[in-house]
């Protein structure tokens, strides 16, 4: 089934928590270089699905690939055999993820923030980690937070650090969950704004929002999930204002 | 002005406003602090005229070579049981943490027995050890070994004595540690996972420096206590600080003064311990939003200039 032009690629992914089927059979497709914005009532297995992209959930049924490679499985004769925890570490190098709630590390200033992950898990070298850093804050605004420790920034600032420490890493794929619902609402502008920018260069990513305003302005595809499954997903244009299903409209009658 | 409701209250105006003010006073106060001084007083001039407390002999002993030697074994008692106690509960810790139910249990009934063992039953037990297993080897299990030693060469009084100390300690360390480890929010492992660090860099880089602020103000609690509690060994007649106090004062008879002497000592090594934790935790503080008050001498220096940039 694999397309080999989808950057990332879900296929049949099934997920439970004890009795609850929180994915029941999620079928994605994200071209390299787009904007996918997913949408649904809380509770719909967004995050879930975000978080079986870089295997923080182990999957019951189904696959992912990132650039054809197999996340946190690989194929052992007629089944997928969870892979090492060292490898699966390795592999979400190339995954960035930006948490609702930041997850900055307190202890460490801003720029140690951004420069851990490349040092201690890529082994650049720390100068050139430091160098890359400082080019990212730059780039999101917070040159002269360097260093700042992270509890001293407001909310909004403590997101673009996130969105830099994760793009440190140079991943193929950035995952967003929920990047602003932690965020007063008028330090919300700022972090969609440094994501519009990662947009317009062309960075693929997967972003799930409420932030309707934000997926009509940015994204390439929307996908509206309810229930586990994928209702419908399409342009913008298509699912925001023609959305084929009664649960897409109900859904976007409520947050409009 | 123009005449609106708002004039009304000028014509209350009997100069009210103008008085001084003056706070409610407490006498009583003024009493109970001058009362509790004369206690003080009291007890400060018990201790320097009573001729019991035999300062002469206590000058005579404080600085003495057996006593200095004995403040030697105590402290590296304390080192040794610190030491190697916290290396070992930082091993049962990560045990009880860890994802194996076989081990998780190990940890636990390690955790359970030392703790209701009490320290000095363990100590004898450990002195006597030679009464239960006269060689001790390495080698296959159940099997044939390779080397042996002697139980009384390998173990001294002084090897019980840090073992006992040590296996004790390693059981309170571990709960300490354990706790200091799951106050860390559980956002903080999954970051550091989803950057791809590897496993061993998150425990020491990300989760044990926020473990620490929780685990410092009681492991400093504990080598304190440890510190005093080394008095313990007594019981194996190891030349510590108590046991060699009471050395002296069954020679001499003087009691008392000798008791002052290790006192002072225990007194004294307490408050360094005391300020090393003061340190220790400041380090540990950064980026934290409740930042600790400046330290007494933070505080005198900054008074000190103050007034320097008065006079200026």
């Amino acid at each position: 089934m694999s397309s080999g032009t989808a950057m990332v690629e879900v296929r049949g992914v099934h997920k439970r928590f004890g009795r609850l089927e929180v994915l029941r059979g999620i079928d994605l497709d994200v071209r390299p270089g787009t904007v996918t914005v997913v949408l649904g009532p809380s509770g719909s297995g967004k995050s879930t699905l975000l978080r079986a992209i870089n295997h923080l959930e182990k999957l019951d049924r189904g696959h992912v690939r990132v650039d054809g490679e197999l996340i946190g499985y690989r194929k052992a004769g007629d089944r997928l055999r969870e892979l090492p925890e060292r490898e699966v570490l390795k592999q979400r190098t190339r995954l960035g993820f930006v948490f609702q709630n930041f997850n900055l590390f307190p202890h460490l200033t801003v720029l140690e923030n951004l420069v851990e992950a490349p040092v201690g898990a890529l082994g650049v070298p720390r100068e050139q980690a430091r160098a890359r850093a400082r080019e990212l804050l730059a780039r999101v605004g917070l040159a002269d937070k360097a260093d700042a420790y992270p509890r001293r920034l407001s909310g909004g600032q403590q997101q673009r650090v996130a969105i830099a420490r994760a793009l440190a890493l140079e991943p193929k794929v950035l995952l967003f969950d929920e990047p602003t619902s932690a965020l007063d609402p008028e330090l919300v502008g700022e972090v969609l704004d440094v994501i519009k920018d990662l947009a317009r260069t062309g960075t693929t990513m997967i972003v799930v929002t409420h932030e309707i305003g934000f997926a009509r302005e940015v994204a390439d595809t929307v996908v509206f999930m309810d229930g586990g499954v994928v209702v419908e997903q399409g342009p913008p244009a298509q699912v925001l204002d023609a959305p084929q299903h009664e649960r897409t409209r109900a859904f976007l009658a409520k947050v409009l | 002005m123009t005449a609106t409701t708002l004039d009304t209250p000028r014509q209350q105006d009997d100069g009210t406003a103008e008085l001084p003010i003056v706070p409610h006073r407490r006498p009583w106060r003024l009493v109970a602090g001058l009362a509790a001084l004369v206690l003080v007083a009291q007890f400060l001039h018990g201790l320097a005229v009573n001729p019991g407390w035999d300062w002469p002999t206590f000058r005579a002993f404080v600085f003495s070579d057996s006593i200095l030697r004995a403040v030697g074994v105590t402290l590296q008692l304390t080192a040794w049981g610190t030491v190697l106690g916290f290396a070992l509960g930082a091993v049962v810790a990560a045990l009880r943490l860890s994802g194996s139910p076989i081990l998780r249990t190990i940890a636990w009934t390690y955790v359970w027995a030392f703790r209701s063992i009490p320290l000095i039953v363990q100590l004898v037990f450990w002195f006597n050890l030679a009464y239960l297993y006269k060689r001790i080897g390495i080698g296959i299990p159940f099997g044939p070994s390779f080397v042996s030693f002697g139980t009384m060469d390998l173990l001294g009084a002084l090897g019980a004595a840090v073992l006992g100390l040590a296996l004790h300690q390693a059981a309170y360390a571990a709960e300490i540690i354990r706790g200091g480890v799951l106050a860390v929010d559980a956002g903080q492992l999954e970051a550091a996972a989803a950057l791809g660090i590897p496993r061993f860099r998150q425990a020491w880089r990300i989760v044990l420096p926020q473990a620490m602020r929780g685990i410092l103000p009681n492991a400093a609690n504990e080598v304190i206590s440890l510190f005093k509690g080394t008095s313990i060994v007594y019981v194996m007649a190891i030349g510590e600080l108590f046991y060699q106090a009471q050395v002296i004062y069954g020679r001499t008879g003087r009691v008392v003064p000798l008791l002052m002497v290790a006192t002072a000592w225990y007194v004294l090594l307490t408050t360094a311990l005391s300020l090393v934790q003061y340190r220790v935790e400041r380090y540990f503080a950064r980026g934290s939003e409740r930042t600790p008050p400046p330290t007494p001498w933070q505080r005198l220096r900054a008074a000190v200039t103050e007034i320097q940039e008065k006079r200026a």
